[in-house]
């Protein structure tokens, strides 16, 4: 049913969100002990191979693996020797020589954990790749999402920022529509991407209008400092326009929840007392996150290799 | 020197609108007669029924990367690929390295083209110093030394000043400017065509805008100048609606448009392989077709490959990083005849854009099959279907979209001068 690896959520099916969002369901439990180690992985290599830092992604696959038993290695091509003049490839290429069974790749540049998965013979999983897609963002906040209100299908999705720059956008846009949810974009004009309704949201460039009667709203992180000036005027000007606030909010549903995936830039895309208010989920997403990599790491582990499925397919004809 | 006679072919020659099963008899380098049931006496006999036999192509827009980077390719293995392609002219574009920014350059390739390349290598010299868009060459001595256009191809002049003088100084030589018609700052970081497909991908787009308003900008310096302007690798439907107007009213406007961008569309990116990146990028359907209809209209006189050799190495890599490029002389052929199968253009009129038009813009030999003409002739087999390896092409590098692919339509013998220099089971035969 699932593929060999995680790319992204336009490949997954409804019925691998489902049974993804299901497996994670009972990963959480786990979290909940007082020893919180199950032996499921135990003697399985998993490589997090990023070529692009983020603390705060890397921890969480590197809990979901050691909370699964897994040996879990880190590798942080940015501050790695073999970075220097050695091509992504050939770093891939050496870490798959070292026959892990699964690596988790973040490459700033989109397609690059599609272009690895090709060449590897380990099954790889995206952890953010450019602007294309980060498919575990997305599964947490629907794991979240749907742990908050029971249900997805039915619900209105408004994802307000930076859409043109996001991957967390893109994945939670083809996640939520599969799924049965109205997904709704808001960003200024310069920050919506060509043709993107093609992908099934409704745009819009009037935060009022996209979050009304909204059951969720997602907001972007704002790269201030990049785009300030050049596709935005000034910090000012955006969180007056597309910054949210508990009394811009009123136009949701009254138990609308608020969600960002971090971190935050407090008073710009959003308001501290929304960051902390009820309304937010935001901690709930972080823990969700370890819950959901856990779900993945299990189902995309020791799935077989490149080379064992071509030889069980020669077997089979036998 | 010896006869050599083609008996029984499809003759097509735009030259002089013929079309006709006959035979074709070359001699000392020329084309000697055309006609029925030719004397075989002294000659060697090709017996080509069943098959084409056109002028040899001309392309117009190749790089061979000699002098500086002979690992992507040189002179030598460029005019391979080039004869094995049924290209027996090409014009080779100045971003070397050093740059052909000086007539030492210029002779250099002159003399390593007629030494090492079975093709006719013809170059075009810079337009501006080092490609820095500056200050313009020396066009009086490079002419001499054998520059037939000129051009900062993918360096394009963003400054207008610079480009309105560049052409007017270009009417004192009489030769074309060729244009790499993009916007470097609507461009921006793009990669792929803006749109859908750059949505989806996730990466930088390049609206075909970028390449519109330069379009504009040097229609109206060739109008205001007189200058010739030719548009490179044509590619956005405004592009090809601006030169048509332009042509219509009068302005000196040529155009060539690449094989790759009158068959694929920006979809053929959507799974990052970095063979399908270029300058410009594949676009959307909507422009595929205005291109097309461009070629059949006149508007794009002609078809050139924009034959782009990189290195495996350098684009086994990221999207962003990898080069634009790919090469394109070994398959142009049947990938142009996609537009003869599905009807567009009758394969007398694909020849003439693949052959006569790109001649005439060069002003070189060839072209032709009238007798008295220089006998550059291909044979063609334009249903035989083939799985193209680069690694068994002639070509230094790999960089195709169409590798491993079946493609229809072959190349299966050409004559550069009168003399066999490709044939199919033989390969290259040049010294
Ligand atoms: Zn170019």
């Amino acid at each position: 049913m699932i593929g060999r690896d995680l790319l992204s959520m336009e490949d997954l099916s409804r019925e691998d969100i489902e049974k993804i969002l299901d497996t994670a369901a009972h990963m959480q439990e786990i979290g909940q002990r007082a020893v919180k180690k199950v032996p499921s992985l135990r003697g399985r290599t998993i490589v997090n191979l990023f070529f692009e830092s983020s603390t705060r992604t890397r921890m969480s696959f590197e809990i979901a693996g050691k909370r699964l038993s897994a040996d879990v290695i880190n590798f942080s091509a940015s501050s790695s020797s073999l970075s220097k003049s050695e091509s992504i490839m050939d770093t891939a290429r050496t870490v798959d020589a070292m026959d892990p069974d699964l690596v988790v790749v973040r490459h700033k540049v989109a397609g690059v954990p599609k272009i690895i998965a090709d060449a590897l013979s380990a099954p790889v999983i995206n952890a953010g790749d450019g602007a294309h897609e980060h498919p575990t963002q997305a599964l947490l906040d629907m794991l979240t999402v749907k742990q908050a209100k029971g249900r997805i299908a039915g619900l209105t999705v408004t994802i307000v920022g930076d859409v043109l720059h996001s991957r967390v956008a893109r994945s939670n846009i083809y996640g939520f529509i599969k799924m049965g949810a109205e997904v709704r974009i808001a960003a200024p004009p310069t920050m919506l991407p060509p043709g993107i309704e093609a992908l099934g949201v409704k745009a819009y460039t009037s935060l009022r209008q996209a979050i009304e009667g909204a059951d969720v709203v997602m907001m972007l992180r704002i790269q201030m400092e990049r785009l300030q000036g050049a596709l935005f005027p000034s910090v000012r000007e955006y969180s007056e326009t597309f910054g949210l606030s508990r009394t811009k909010l009123r136009v949701a549903k009254p138990d609308c929840i608020v969600m960002h995936p971090g971190p935050i830039n407090r008073g710009v895309e959003l308001s501290h007392e929304l960051a902390d208010g009820g309304e937010s989920v935001i901690l709930e997403q972080v823990r969700n996150g370890v819950a959901l990599r856990m779900a993945l790491l299990y189902l995309f582990t020791g799935r077989p290799s490149k080379d064992e499925e071509v030889a069980a397919l020669g077997e089979e004809t036998k | 020197m010896s006869r050599i006679l083609l008996r029984g072919g499809r003759v097509l020659d735009p030259a002089t609108n013929t079309d006709k099963v006959c035979d074709l008899l070359m001699e000392d380098g020329l084309v000697l007669e055309v006609g029925q049931k030719l004397s075989a006496e002294d000659a060697v006999v090709r017996d080509v029924s069943g098959l084409w036999v056109a002028p040899g192509f001309c392309d117009m827009h190749v790089h061979f990367r000699e002098p500086g980077l002979e690992y992507k390719e040189d002179i030598a293995s460029g005019g391979r690929a080039a004869v094995a392609g049924g290209f027996t002219s090409v014009a080779c574009m100045a971003n070397t390295e050093p740059v052909n920014d000086d007539p030492a350059v210029t002779d250099f390739i002159i003399d390593r083209a007629r030494a090492d390349s079975p093709a006719r290598v013809y170059p075009i010299a810079a337009a501006t110093k080092g490609l820095q868009g500056q200050v313009m060459t020396e066009m009086s001595a490079l002419v001499e030394a054998g520059a037939v256009a000129f051009s900062d191809d993918g360096s394009t002049i963003m400054d207008g000043g610079v480009m309105r003088n560049v052409l007017e100084y270009s009417c004192l030589v009489k030769k074309p400017v060729i244009v790499h018609a993009e916007d470097c700052c609507i461009r921006g970081k793009g990669v792929v065509n803006e749109g859908p497909v750059s949505t989806r991908l996730g990466l930088p787009g390049n609206p075909t805008a970028a390449e519109d308003v330069l379009v504009a900008r040097d229609i109206a310096l060739a109008k205001v100048t007189g200058a010739h302007v030719h548009i490179a690798h044509v590619s956005s439907a405004g592009a090809v609606e601006q030169i048509r107007d332009a042509r219509a009213r009068g302005v000196h406007v040529t155009a060539e448009v690449t094989p790759h961008h009158i068959e694929l569309t920006d979809e053929a990116t959507l799974g990052y392989d970095t063979n399908t990146k270029m300058a410009p990028p594949l676009r959307s359907q909507a422009d595929v077709d205005a291109c097309q209809a461009g070629l059949v209209d006149g508007t794009i006189d002609c078809i050139a490959t924009d034959h782009a050799p990189h290195a495996v190495h350098e684009k086994d890599t990221d999207f962003i990083e990898a080069p634009c490029g790919i090469i394109g002389l070994e398959t142009a052929l049947p990938v142009c005849l996609g537009m003869v199968r599905s009807g567009a253009l009758s394969p007398l009129e694909m020849m003439r854009r693949m052959s006569t038009e790109g001649v005439k813009l060069l002003n070189c030999p060839g072209g032709s099959l009238e007798v008295g003409a220089v006998a550059d002739v291909v044979v063609i087999d334009p249903d035989l279907t083939w799985t193209y390896d680069p690694m068994k092409g002639y070509s230094k590098s790999r960089n195709s979209p169409w590798s491993g692919k079946p493609l229809t339509g072959r190349v299966l013998a050409t004559y550069v001068g009168g003399k066999l220099v490709f044939d199919v089971n033989e390969g290259v035969l040049f010294p």
